[in-house]
């Protein structure tokens, strides 16, 4: 017997669209079944904030516009929105307390592109609180769980739930459970590739500047990078091209045209040339994240692509230059969480104490740490031996990526060192935790366009994935071999919670 | 310029930070409006007041301010210059920081030059100037128990003038200021005002024997007069130089000017001590300047008091101090100009400087606002140049035309003040006036020639002043040698 | 390196978030932790090398001398935990 409430929610988004333009079904119905399945993955805590009225509301205007075949990219599609963007009168939270009740006058600009495209919003999505994780199990709203579980069969005993990985957690989840067609995400060190390649779906990170920062929490201002997280990687294509844009009120927005990325899908990498960098062949990688490595430059050589063995000998020290420049960054951008003008504010007969008060209060852990290492390495007499010394290292690992680019096309490295783990680990010990960033954060500190495709299961029966990465602005390239990927992995398993209730 | 002190002499030695709100319609980083006055927090965008994910973009006029006062102080502009972040946590500074330039400004060194009471000049060295943000307003009488903040102010453009520690005195402080405050004037990049919070300066201030190194400093934030700067140099220096004189230690520390009682004490607020975490603002990338547009910034320069004076002295034969005191202000300098245009330039200038400033400065209003126009004033040194009133009548007729706004003519005829050059006319007035003195008149030819003058008054007497003095002089001396 | 208790009560000073004493000598030990993990990066050569700031390759964009925004005293106070009289209130700030 079936639980499962919805026969729409399996289409991926290209179908949905192509499915509404020919009013096979309408969009209310394709919300509705949407906000039927939203209810039902309550249990993975995916959402902080449902919004099934305006939902409805949005699916109406879209239906009438369909009526009069004056449909927009992506009307009706029902979307899931990382609760890091603020979006008009609905609650924003960043998955921290100090954020409560906390409603914007304004949309951010990558949502209000989305809307204006047609897009239909089914709530907010939980995060790690203010993006600073790779589990999503830091948030004030609690920790999000995996739809899916190791196999009853794999690890003895183990079958506790697993993180979704973070920050896009919600995002991620919900997607992956089709409680949405798709979901924006953020990603700062991997907070979209990660959880994608633990949810088993794609995620997009464009090159930075791609998409407007406005209207985005800020977590570190140099490295946030706002994406989509989708299915399928015609999907990706499909958002990114609503996301995109250059935008006036972001400074570092790129004057770029946006290019159509669907139609750059042609399935065709004759003579690409794939780089295989060396240096990430790390020690303590698992031997079936290897094997799966060398199965994706196998399928991209019968594909007809050139891989080529590169190097890129600053990888190493990416991550521990990210955990200070990110840090140094957060430290200023949340500095504006004070109790004065928005959310949380503990009472204090002094100035000082309410400060000290309400941020000890509105700040977890994580991000409290985070915050006082940011502080210290900016400190007078540390500047320089951490800080400065943090951005040579960011410009010589840009300079490995810059020069691997004048011999290949693209870079092929897998996305996490891991699959999924379950919640409650790796949380006493920071620098581990921090290790998952490991492969996706060099990416972020160039700014450079990379996406993570689901490409095979662990022993566990856990989603595994691989990553492109490609020039500045250069995401036709990087989808379209993500898609050569995808068509070669034929990855079409179903997460154990859709699996268990169809 | 040395203090005795009980122990001996003194030097005081400042160096001011000026924070000059940019002219500009809209914020330095945000469109909101920027006028003064209107009610609390009405000009407040969601970026000023740091709501989640609001970013700056800047305003390309303000850049363009800092760019032109640069150029006015004489000083280089960088090419590339770096916003940072200054962090620091007040309710006034909604991000958490301010966003300044700290390692790499928009101006470098430059120059200020005094025009000294003695009619010499000195320069003063300017560090640096750099573009940042203003803070709110805290409010800390409005309540028992809260301070109120009005973000309005937050984020408008300021530019910091920084000079070098080179003012030796307090006199010297307040002429650098009205030399800064013209210069910016005379711009258009800040409007001065001080009242209105417009112009507003730090003073670091300490004493030193004359000729030793540079003692321990204390800075005094916020004075909003130039007066009040004055007094605060003064003060602070007399409180350091007791200090030492009776054993104790300057301690480096940030001080507030209280007004009602003329003295300085230790801002209780700024006693932890600081540290800012400058580092440049990701939200924003490098300001890169083009340099044939900072060159046609420069060819658009007015001119500046400097190079007017200078010219002032040089083409219109001006004395140093007239010339000094008609650039102070742009305003001035361009009134004395339609009056001295065509006319005698001394002359403009004496009665510019002379009568007019009594005036306006009897009525309390600047010369913006005078009743008399250029135009007037030099219509009435023309009606002296060729003779239809004399200079004595001419005051007269200024006062007039201060009361009423009428034009020097107009004032002239309706009141019969036509100078008299009808020779007979003055002779019957001469004949009438040593037939009623024949006493008098056979004094003076007995030697009392000081009895001169008193015929003379009479005679003016006689034809209401308005006989032509020369003529007077001619007819008299005749007829009374006659 | 490591970091002592009060280099750890500094810095959440200076930081603004108050942490009760019994968590300065465990934090102190978990951030010192993550220093010595990023002081790897002594290993790098970086002489010669200029700090990398941004990605971000394109000029400072410029807005023009506009009033665009503003006068939305409602959205800009509705959020506030506390006002009074069209202002944000705060604690009383002593001078
Ligand atoms: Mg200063
Ligand atoms: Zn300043």
């Amino acid at each position: 017997m079936s639980d499962w409430p919805a026969a729409l929610t399996a289409l991926s988004l290209a179908e949905a669209r192509d499915g509404l333009a020919r009013r096979e079904f309408s969009a209310r119905e394709l919300t509705e079944n949407y906000i039927a399945v939203v209810e039902v993955v309550r249990p993975l805590n995916a959402f902080i904030t449902e919004t099934p009225d305006q939902a409805l509301a949005m699916a109406k205007a879209a239906d009438e516009r369909l009526a009069r075949a004056e449909g927009r990219p992506l009307d009706g599609i029902p979307i899931a929105v990382k609760d890091l963007f603020c979006t008009k009168g609905v609650l924003t939270t960043a998955g921290s307390h100090i954020l409560d009740g906390f409603h914007p006058p304004y949309e951010s600009t990558v949502t209000e592109k989305l809307w204006q495209a047609g897009a239909v919003m089914l709530g907010k999505a939980n995060l790690d609180e203010f993006a600073m994780g790779s589990s999503s199990t830091t948030s004030y709203y609690g920790p999000v769980e995996n739809p899916w579980r190791r196999r009853p069969n794999g690890r003895a005993g183990d079958n506790r739930p697993v993180v979704a990985g973070g920050s896009s957690g919600g995002s991620a989840a919900a997607v992956a459970a089709h409680a949405a067609m798709a979901a924006t995400g953020t990603d700062t060190g991997g907070s979209i590739r990660q959880p994608a390649s633990f949810c088993g779906i794609v995620g997009l990170k464009p090159t930075y500047g791609r998409c407007s920062r406005w209207g985005v929490v800020a977590y570190a201002s140099s490295l946030d990078h706002p994406g989509p997280m989708t299915r399928t990687v015609r999907d990706a294509a499909i958002m990114l091209r609503a996301m995109a844009g250059h935008d006036l009120k972001d400074s570092t927005s790129a004057p770029l045209p946006v290019p159509d990325y669907e139609a750059g899908l042609t399935g065709e990498i004759r003579g690409m040339r794939i780089g295989v960098p060396r240096e990430y062949r790390v020690e303590q990688m698992p031997g079936e994240i290897e094997a799966l490595w060398q199965q994706g430059v196998d399928w991209l050589r019968e594909a007809g692509a050139d891989p080529v063995e590169i190097s890129l000998p600053h990888t190493k020290y990416a991550l521990p230059a990210y955990y200070i420049i990110a840090p140094a960054e957060a430290s200023s951008n949340l500095a504006r969480y004070d109790g004065v003008r928005f959310g949380l504010r503990v009472g204090a007969a002094s100035l000082d104490e309410m400060y000290e008060l309400t941020r000890a209060a509105g700040f977890g852990a994580e991000v409290r740490r985070r915050v006082l290492i940011g502080t210290f390495v900016l400190s007078a007499g540390y500047y320089d031996a951490y800080y400065l010394k943090a951005q040579r290292v960011r410009a010589l690992v840009a300079r490995d990526f810059a020069k691997a680019f004048e011999e290949v096309d693209a870079i092929l490295v897998p996305t996490a060192p891991s699959a999924a783990f379950a919640i409650g680990d790796n949380t006493d010990d920071s620098i581990a935790m921090y290790l998952n960033d490991v492969f996706t954060v060099p990416a972020n500190l160039a700014g450079l366009p990379a996406i993570s495709v689901p490409a095979g299961l662990s022993a566990d029966g856990l989603p595994l994935g691989l990553q492109i990465i490609g020039r500045a602005f250069d995401e036709e390239g990087i989808l379209r071999v993500a898609q050569v990927l995808e068509s070669a992995a034929e990855f079409r398993h179903l997460p154990a919670f859709i699996a268990g209730k169809t | 310029m040395l203090i005795k002190g009980r122990t001996g002499e003194w030097e005081t030695v400042i160096g001011l930070e000026v924070h000059a709100q940019i002219v500009s319609e809209a914020k330095l980083f945000s469109g909101a409006a920027t006028a003064f006055g209107a009610e609390p927090n009405t000009q407040v965008s969601p970026v000023d007041a740091a709501f989640p994910g609001m970013l700056p973009v800047i305003n390309r006029h303000c850049v363009e301010q800092a760019v032109k006062t640069g150029l006015g102080l004489d000083a280089e502009v960088n090419f590339v210059s770096v916003f940072d972040r200054k962090n620091y946590f007040y309710p006034d500074l909604p991000a958490g920081y301010q966003i300044s330039q700290y390692l790499q400004p928009v101006v470098g060194h430059g120059r200020v030059v005094l025009d000294m009471p003695d009619g010499r000049t000195r320069e003063i060295g300017i560090t640096r100037l750099h573009l940042e943000q203003d803070a709110g307003k805290s409010l800390h009488d409005q309540h028992p128990n809260l301070t109120f903040v009005d973000l309005n102010r937050a984020g408008i453009g300021l530019m910091e003038i920084v000079s070098e520690p080179d003012l030796r005195s307090a006199e010297e402080a307040g002429l650098y200021l009205r030399k800064l405050r013209s210069i910016l004037r005379y711009l258009g990049t800040c409007d001065g005002n001080m009242e209105e919070g417009s112009l507003r300066c730090d003073a670091n201030v300490s004493v030193r024997r004359p000729g030793e190194p540079y003692g321990t400093r204390c800075e005094i934030k916020n004075l909003n007069s130039v007066r009040y700067v004055m007094q605060a140099i003064a003060y602070e220096a007399q409180r350091q130089i007791e200090l030492i004189e009776e054993g104790g230690q300057v301690v480096q520390q940030t001080r507030l000017f209280d007004v009602g009682r003329g003295v300085t004490r230790p801002m209780r607020s700024k006693e932890e001590a600081h540290d800012y975490r400058y580092f440049p603002d990701p939200d924003l990338l490098p300001l890169v300047l083009d340099p044939a547009w900072v060159e046609q910034l420069r060819a658009g320069l007015p001119e500046l008091p400097d190079t007017k004076k200078a010219r002032f002295i040089s083409s219109l034969g001006l004395s140093p101090d007239d010339a000094t005191v008609l650039v102070a202000e742009q305003a001035t300098a361009l009134f004395f100009e339609q009056v001295a245009t065509g006319r005698d330039p001394k002359m403009a200038a004496n009665w510019v400087t002379g009568d007019l400033f009594a005036a306006l400065n009897r009525l309390g209003i600047g010369i913006e606002q005078s009743p008399v126009s250029p135009s007037q004033l030099g219509g009435l040194i023309d009606l002296i140049a060729d003779g239809t009133i004399s200079g004595r009548l001419a005051k007269d007729v200024f006062v007039e035309m201060i009361a009423t706004g009428a034009d020097p003519a107009t004032i002239v005829e309706n009141k019969g003040l036509r100078q008299v050059t009808d020779e007979g006319a003055i002779a019957a007035a001469v004949d009438a006036v040593l037939a009623a003195q024949v006493d008098k008149v056979a004094e003076y030819r007995s030697g009392r020639d000081k009895l001169y003058g008193f015929f003379v008054g009479q005679v003016m007497r006689a034809t209401q002043g308005k006989a032509n003095p020369t003529l007077v002089n001619d007819l008299l001396k005749k007829k009374l040698t006659g | 390196m490591a970091l002592d208790r009060a280099t750890v009560a500094h810095i959440a000073t200076l930081a603004r978030i108050r942490l009760p004493e019994a968590e300065l000598e465990p934090l102190a030990a978990e951030l010192s932790q993550i220093l010595n993990w990023v002081e790897q990066l002594s290993e790098v050569d970086t002489s010669g090398v200029a700090p990398m700031a941004s990605v971000a390759a394109s000029g400072l964009p410029m807005r023009e001398d506009q009033v665009t925004d503003g006068d939305c005293r409602d959205a800009i106070l509705d959020n506030a935990p506390r006002t009074a009289r069209g202002f944000f209130a705060v604690p009383k700030v002593i001078e």
